[in-house]
């Protein structure tokens, strides 16, 4: 049953990865598109016409993007939640998203050039996530959880008390516009050399939680039930924030702020195949690498200009999340 | 030509001189001090207005100079304090602070809309300092710096910078008059490090491009025109044949950029760094720095039209607006990238 719905996920994400390269504002002809093929597969056509560039080094680099940023959203949801116990609970709750929007304002505050604003970003997203743990760990209160949690919050807080501080100091005609956009998120600007960097860190975030998908799940029995059976709690628990925060904090490097990615669709992927983890994680991945497509394709199509992705998850995320609501399924534990 | 400055010149006369009393921009009737000696601009637009007119009576600016643009500002008025603006919104204006720096005026420069007209009656309110709204667009800028030559009480060099805009703006007309619509140039204006933030058509961010003959691609959809961030496949599918950018990071970086080189803007070598010492010239702020911009983007897009050399202008109107005598070198800094066939440094 659940590996069907997972065949029909690839197959799924398989069709909307089609349909998003073949639109966008730049007509391309038929032989714009075989000539790309055939050099993708090693064919020298000649030198490069505009329709093959855009083919090869915008819409390819941005789709692949795209699906890279909602899989890695989506996957440390998964992670997230069922390492809370909690279906509120998104990959932000620590603070990474709020601590990179920190890092890439203060980027574009010293207007560094784009690898240095994306560089901020994964820093400081990092960095939070860092601090709100050591905050915990020093803390030592009786309920691990919430102390982590309430810590996440206040930093989260103080992170965004910052950006707004960097907001009033900002050049208002230069700056304040690209830290707005930058909050709402966008893939306009992906390149082919931001994914080489991107997609082996988000990997190093993925194969922990794939290597110890056994022992998260059991997590999500109860830390008393999980340490009768053998597994070590804490350090469990600090293995899978870093990998999360990892993937989110490398992603949102790229993306900017997108939000209810994943919040979203580890719920809806939990009601198509369960709370088991080992097979929640796959299927929460290829439904958000699917979702994040389709949203870039819209964000790219609907007008001449970029829509920005955050208002378009929102728009589109919060109606349907209610409807799946109002379905009244059972769809914790 | 002589006909229309003739025109304008009579108009700035005409602005109503009661002694006091003064109508601003939005209706209101405004009474003003007999000798306005001390005058705060309220926001950055009006900061720049008010040091080409009366640089002596400034007593502070929203935002104080930076490092590089005070070699441009006149001694006297670069060493002012920052006060912050006061526009009704968004302040960082401390009330206080400025009461004790005992303004005769406060105005500012822009949106004459009635958000902003009810916003500078509570600020008048609040502080009980005269407070003039004065419209800032581009095409009514010959008649609001007449209203503050009055306002101000210095009609003559209010008189000699106007004229400058309206023989600017004679130059263009006589100059576009015949242009047909095939031989405009299609502009883009890129942002950011990236370049992949723009200006739509109407938005004050272009105005300058739009004025000066130039098609801005990209075209607004609905609404006002405003900022927007754009793909690189949009840009590509537009294929401007100019590029005008005022980002230094995007102008270093395009050239090695694969995707940007089938813009035939890049191809054929037109982009160009929008100068931004001591103010903007086709933006930041969106104030009379701009009449510059107008020559030298109608001087990029069409040479033949506008042949006239550019330095030689961009030293005139710094030396009329900024009162600065630039040399060679500062003028190079100032136009770094902002002219064809330049060696880059």
């Amino acid at each position: 049953m659940t590996r069907s719905v997972i065949a029909l996920l690839l197959v799924a994400l398989a069709a909307v990865l089609v349909l998003a390269l073949a639109v966008g504002p730049f007509p391309l002809s038929a032989t714009d598109v075989l000539r790309a093929a055939g050099r993708l597969v090693g064919i020298d056509g000649g030198s490069a016409t505009s329709g093959e560039i855009v083919l090869l080094r915008v819409r390819m680099p941005r789709v692949a993007a795209a699906a890279l940023v909602g899989a890695a959203l989506a996957g440390a949801g998964t992670a997230y939640q069922t390492l809370f116990r909690n279906p509120l609970v998104s990959p932000d709750i620590l603070g990474v998203a709020t601590g990179a929007g920190l890092g890439a304002v203060v980027g574009i505050l010293l207007s560094l050039p784009v690898v240095g604003i994306q560089g901020l970003a994964f820093l400081l997203g990092l960095g939070t996530v860092a601090l709100v743990y050591l905050i915990s760990v020093a803390l030592r209160g009786h309920d691990r959880t919430l102390v982590l949690v309430l810590s996440g919050v206040v930093v989260g807080a103080l992170a965004g008390a910052c950006i707004s501080l960097v907001k009033i100091l900002a050049d208002p005609y230069d700056q304040l516009p690209a830290i707005t956009f930058w909050l709402l998120g966008s893939l306009a600007g992906v390149k082919l050399g931001d994914l080489g960097v991107v997609a082996p860190l988000v990997l190093a975030g993925l194969v922990p939680l794939v290597a110890l998908r056994w022992r998260i799940g059991v997590l999500s029995l109860g830390d008393d039930e999980a340490r009768a059976l053998g597994v070590d709690v804490p350090r469990l628990r600090i293995v899978v924030i870093a990998a999360a925060t990892l993937m989110t904090a490398s992603v949102v490097a790229i993306s900017g702020v997108i939000g209810w990615i994943g919040l979203m669709i580890p719920h809806i992927a939990r009601m198509m195949v369960g709370p088991n983890f080992n097979r929640l994680l796959p299927a929460a991945m290829l439904l958000g690498a699917s979702f994040m497509l389709l949203v870039d394709t819209l964000a790219r199509t609907l007008a001449r200009i970029e829509t920005p992705l955050g208002i378009l998850t929102a728009v589109l995320g919060a109606p349907f999340f209610l409807w799946l609501l109002a379905r009244g399924r059972k769809t914790w534990g | 030509m002589h006909y229309l400055l003739g025109l304008a010149l009579l108009l700035l006369q005409a602005v109503p001189l009661e002694a006091g009393e003064i109508k601003d921009a939005t209706g209101r009737t405004i009474v003003v001090p007999g000798r306005v000696e001390r005058v705060m601009a309220a926001g950055p637009n009006a900061a720049v207005v008010l040091y080409v007119l009366a640089p002596q009576k400034m007593v502070g600016w929203p935002s104080a100079p930076r490092p590089n643009e005070r070699e441009f500002i006149l001694p006297a008025a670069r060493d002012l304090p920052e006060l912050g603006r006061l526009t009704g919104r968004g302040d960082t204006a401390n009330v206080e602070v400025i009461l004790k720096a005992k303004p005769d005026l406060v105005f500012d420069f822009g949106s004459v809309s009635p958000t902003y007209a009810s916003l500078a009656e509570r600020v008048q309110e609040q502080t009980g300092l005269p407070y003039l709204l004065i419209d800032g667009r581009l095409e009514r800028t010959a008649a609001s710096l007449g209203m503050l030559g009055t306002a101000l009480g210095i009609p003559e060099r209010a008189r000699a910078i106007a004229r400058y805009v309206v023989e600017t703006e004679a130059t263009l007309d006589t100059g576009l008059q015949d242009l047909p619509e095939s031989a405009r140039r299609r502009v883009y204006l890129a942002r950011q490090p990236n370049g992949l933030e723009t200006g739509l058509t109407g938005s004050i961010n272009t105005e300058i491009i739009e004025r000066a003959g130039g098609i801005n691609v990209a075209q607004r959809a609905a609404g006002r025109g405003g900022i927007a961030n754009v793909s690189i496949e949009q840009v590509v599918a537009w294929a401007p044949d100019t590029i005008i950018t005022w980002d230094a990071n995007f102008f270093a970086s395009y050239a090695s950029d694969p995707v940007w080189a089938t813009v035939p803007a890049v191809a054929n070598k037109r982009v160009y760094l929008a100068p931004r010492l001591p103010f903007g010239w086709i933006d930041a702020p969106p104030s009379i720095n701009r009449i510059i911009g107008l020559r030298w983007i109608a001087g990029l897009l069409y040479p033949d039209r506008f042949p006239e050399d550019i330095r030689t202008t961009a030293r005139t109107f710094i030396k009329l607006f900024y009162q600065a005598d630039v040399d060679e070198a500062q003028l190079d800094r100032i136009m770094a990238g902002a002219q064809p066939g330049e060696r880059r440094r």
